[in-house]
């Protein structure tokens, strides 16, 4: 028994080494794209632990001590935890309430035009802002709202209103933020509803006209059913990433004076990283934030899996 | 067939909110090019609205005799030129051999792949990589520290994996090579799917400001973003010391119409490209959805 079963092994082996000679190319090949994950991605991942550690950039990684807990237990009694994780949330709630949204009504807008070449132009149009850098739309909201020479201030004045400095009002904060993201994404993020509308069967809608349907009650039992696996998706996986608010757009808009409604996890962590290089600090909050990011989407996703048979792994 | 009085109306309605939307979605970039070419006076009065006001090149002269602003132009091309190469040549290393299931550690490194995508190292862990392998302030750390991303890396898989084994098998039995056959025949096939990630890849180095911002403090290195940034927070910045209607708006240069300049110079390329990102990208978005 036991000499069949290590004959069996060997000729697996025997199999397998074979096997990988045989495709010692395609592992050639693989090997620079090894590396650069290696190199670049899991590398980094090993760095966290200077969460950890005292760490100081002349002992490197390794040589400097071992504090356990200690950055956690700073940020977690620090007087910025509390703001930090309400701006998070409240901005994600924002983009909950309207960016997601308004990209299925504007698909669902989309979808009742009949003409295909306004529908594709209109189309076209909606997504170029996805393509205009971060760095530009800041730009244009700095400019367009700067007090006194500003477009929209001007405007303003014209109206016979008082102008306001917009940059600078923490109440003005979320709500330029959220409009910001709208119209760069909302085109992109409609893609997939539209994608799912035109996947419909047509001949539902021909079954519900000859039954006396309406556009309205073609509307509600067969459109919205028909994408509503990918709306409970979307949101569920937008669920999952309330805590991962990307920072790139936040920190080119926002200024000390609006950091009360603006600062963020992801702002918290560059700025005592990148700006006052406290990096264990910022290891450790981004480190939490990492986790609990990566919990939160694997809940949605199995909760998406469950409810929908579609999810992202 | 009849139509009913409700549905023209709807019909009126709708056609008019999407046209209101197009209009939104490109309306500010319409402004930013007339301001550009507009006397500063006329913006700062906002007489600008959708033609330029005192057709001029000022703000244009003016960025030519500004040295930093044209290296900084080459070195955004340079990135994105040498930056997207390395992209598809890492991408395609990855995603060929990974397309093929029966290829022994492939699903270790596909779910670790898969992985990344949902669990980073953070700024810090990365930044700090980057200066123990002493390639702070280095192109070499822009061009090779992004060389592939997860979300492209799955595309290009998913589309290898859906070319019929056959069409290998063909050249295989002709005693053809791995490397051979991919050369050869596979990529010649994914043309379609390699200019879709080609484009993604150089959208996101062209725009890409955030490492090139960490990373990069030589002024002969930064690029276009890097710049602007600046920019944009000096604007900021100069605004916030500044008491409302103190401005003398009447005069004839301003820093603003410079900005409006520059900002022109970042989306020209994206609007070159994009006739044809537009004929890849909602395809491409839709593969990108398929479970990887």
């Amino acid at each position: 028994m036991l000499a069949e079963k290590n004959i069996i092994r060997m000729k697996n082996r025997k199999a397998r080494l074979s096997r990988i000679h045989k495709n010692k190319q395609l592992y050639l090949l693989l090997i620079p794209f090894l590396l650069y994950y290696i190199l670049f991605v899991f590398r980094p991942m090993g760095g966290m632990v200077i969460a950890f550690k005292d760490y100081s950039v002349y002992k490197g990684i390794w040589d400097s001590p071992w504090v356990g807990l200690k950055y956690f237990r700073d940020f977690f009694s620090g007087e910025y935890i509390g703001r930090v994780f309400k701006n998070t949330i409240m901005i994600s709630l924002y983009q909950l309430l309207f960016g997601f949204p308004l990209p299925i009504l504007f698909a669902l807008l989309l979808n009742e035009v009949s003409c295909k070449k306004y529908k594709s132009f209109v189309q076209t149009m909606s997504y170029l802002p996805y393509f205009i850098s971060m760095v530009v739309i800041a730009g244009m909201v700095t400019l367009f709202l700067a007090p006194t020479n500003g477009a929209i201030n001007i405007l303003i004045d014209k109206l016979g209103g008082e102008k306001i400095y917009f940059l600078t009002k923490p109440e003005w904060f979320r709500p330029i933020y959220t409009m910001t993201n709208l119209w760069t994404g909302m085109g992109y993020s409609s893609i997939v509803y539209i994608a799912a509308l035109s996947g419909i069967d047509q001949q539902l809608y021909e079954a519900c006209r000859i039954d006396g349907g309406g556009r309205l009650r073609q509307a509600i039992h067969i459109t919205l059913p028909g994408i509503m696996p990918t709306i409970v998706t979307i949101f569920i996986i937008n669920i999952g990433n309330i805590l991962n608010v990307g920072y790139e757009l936040i920190i080119l808009l926002y200024q000390p004076a609006t950091y009360e409604t603006a600062d963020t996890i992801s702002t918290y962590v560059y700025r005592i990283g990148i700006e006052q290089a406290n990096y264990s600090l910022s290891t450790a909050v981004s480190f939490f934030n990492s986790i609990v990011g990566f919990i939160l989407v694997s809940i949605a996703n199995y909760i998406s899996n469950k409810v929908n048979d579609v999810g992202l792994w | 067939m009849k139509v009913s009085a409700s549905r023209v109306i709807f019909n009126i309605v709708n056609y008019t909110v999407l046209a209101l939307i197009a209009l939104i979605c490109v309306y500010p970039i319409i402004y930013v090019f007339a301001a550009s070419f507009s006397a500063a006076r006329e913006v700062n009065m906002g007489n600008v609205w959708l033609f330029p006001k005192g057709f001029t090149l000022d703000a244009y002269k003016q960025i030519i005799n500004r040295d930093g602003i044209w290296v900084a132009y080459l070195n955004s091309f340079y990135y994105m030129i040498f930056g997207t190469i390395v992209n598809l040549a890492v991408t395609i290393c990855g995603a060929y051999p990974l397309s093929k299931r029966d290829l022994d550690g492939c699903r270790v490194i596909n779910m670790l792949i898969a992985f990344t995508m949902w669990f980073s190292a953070g700024t810090i862990p990365l930044y700090l990589t980057f200066r123990d392998y002493g390639l702070l302030n280095t192109r070499a750390a822009i061009i090779f520290g992004f060389a592939c991303g997860a979300y492209n890396f799955i595309l290009l898989r998913t589309y290898f994996a859906s070319i019929p084994a056959a069409v290998e098998e063909a050249a295989r039995i002709d005693g053809a090579s791995d490397i051979y056959t991919l050369v050869r025949i596979v990529l010649p096939l994914s043309l379609p799917s390699l200019a879709t990630i080609g484009l993604f890849y150089a959208v996101s180095r062209w725009n890409g400001y955030l490492w090139a911002m960490i990373l990069l403090t030589d002024d002969s290195k930064i690029p276009l973003q890097v710049v602007l940034k600046k920019l944009v927070v000096d604007m900021s910045g100069h605004a916030e010391n500044m008491s409302f209607g103190a401005r003398d708006t009447s005069q004839d240069m301003s820093e603003e119409t410079v900005m409006f300049a520059t900002m022109v110079f970042a989306i020209v390329p994206m609007l070159v490209l994009y006739p044809f990102i537009q004929r890849y990208f909602v395809k491409g978005v839709m593969l990108g959805s398929v479970k990887g």
